[in-house]
């Protein structure tokens, strides 16, 4: 449903529900932090973000109209065949095997945090750096619109 | 917990979800649709590591789905200012119109 909608906050809508029926399956999966990441995060900071850029876009009925035009048949026939067949595989993989047993253990907050602050120290630390690189990266780009505009506007107008 | 949820049907529903953001990626022409099926291919991968993570109990697959979350954080901050850009500069999320970037 998200790949088909015409109207961006639409999309939005539904990627959200997704993320909300993803979390209720990591909960049943024995994964509580995780879920409850998936909700804070994802469907609370991320989706933030895209509203906000979509409202700041001011994308409406004209988006869509443009999309539905975009969105023809001819054109996503082929790439829905090819990615068929790789589904296709990929549940003969899946399958395939069938000696695996299923023996679900709730992994809880507490070993995840022990194992995350113990042997993957170098990963937070990583992760940290990039989200710091992130941020900083987001902000350059975002200021950097103001002087290349400028300097366009001051090229245009003597020409 | 609910022992009747397999893993693998939990990985059938990650593949679901991986392959449907490939055809996002692919057939739209929107950046911000290509973001958004972006996104929903990393929640598969994150699924995927969960599911393995809770089927032999080990925390090792929630610490690589944190990880996923915050390389996804910083990638959707990273993007959208990208596109804000490239919206003030061309009036247009077709990426047909990047066609003149070239490098």
């Amino acid at each position: 449903m998200v790949v088909t909608r015409h109207n961006p906050v639409h999309a939005l809508l539904y990627l959200v529900i997704s993320l909300l029926s993803l979390s209720v399956i990591f909960f049943l999966l024995g994964a509580p932090f995780a879920a409850l990441l998936e909700i804070i995060i994802y469907a609370g900071a991320i989706m933030v973000l895209f509203i906000f850029v979509i409202m700041l876009l001011n994308l409406g009925k004209e988006t869509a109209k443009q999309e539905k035009e975009w969105l023809k048949p001819k054109v996503w026939a082929g790439p829905t065949i090819l990615s068929a067949i790789l589904l296709a595989e990929l549940l003969f993989l899946i399958t395939l095997p069938n000696n695996t047993t299923s023996s679900q253990q709730t992994v809880d907050a507490k070993a995840v945090a022990i194992s995350l602050f113990g042997p993957y120290l170098i990963g937070v630390e990583l992760a940290a750096m990039l989200l710091m690189a992130g941020v900083v990266g987001a902000a350059h780009i975002g200021q950097h619109k103001k002087t290349v505009l400028h300097r366009f506007l001051k090229e245009e107008e003597p020409s | 917990m609910n022992p009747s949820v397999s893993i693998e049907m939990i990985l059938l529903l990650a593949g679901l979800l991986f392959v449907l953001g490939i055809v996002g990626v692919i057939i739209r022409k929107n950046i911000i649709f290509m973001l958004l099926s972006i996104e929903i291919m990393l929640n598969a991968a994150g699924l995927a590591f969960v599911a393995a993570g809770s089927h032999w109990g080990q925390p090792d697959g929630q610490i690589m789905f944190i990880f996923i979350l915050a390389m996804a954080a910083a990638e959707v901050s990273i993007g959208l200012a990208l596109i804000l850009q490239t919206y003030h500069q061309h009036k247009s999320l077709d990426i047909d119109t990047l066609k003149e970037m070239k490098g």
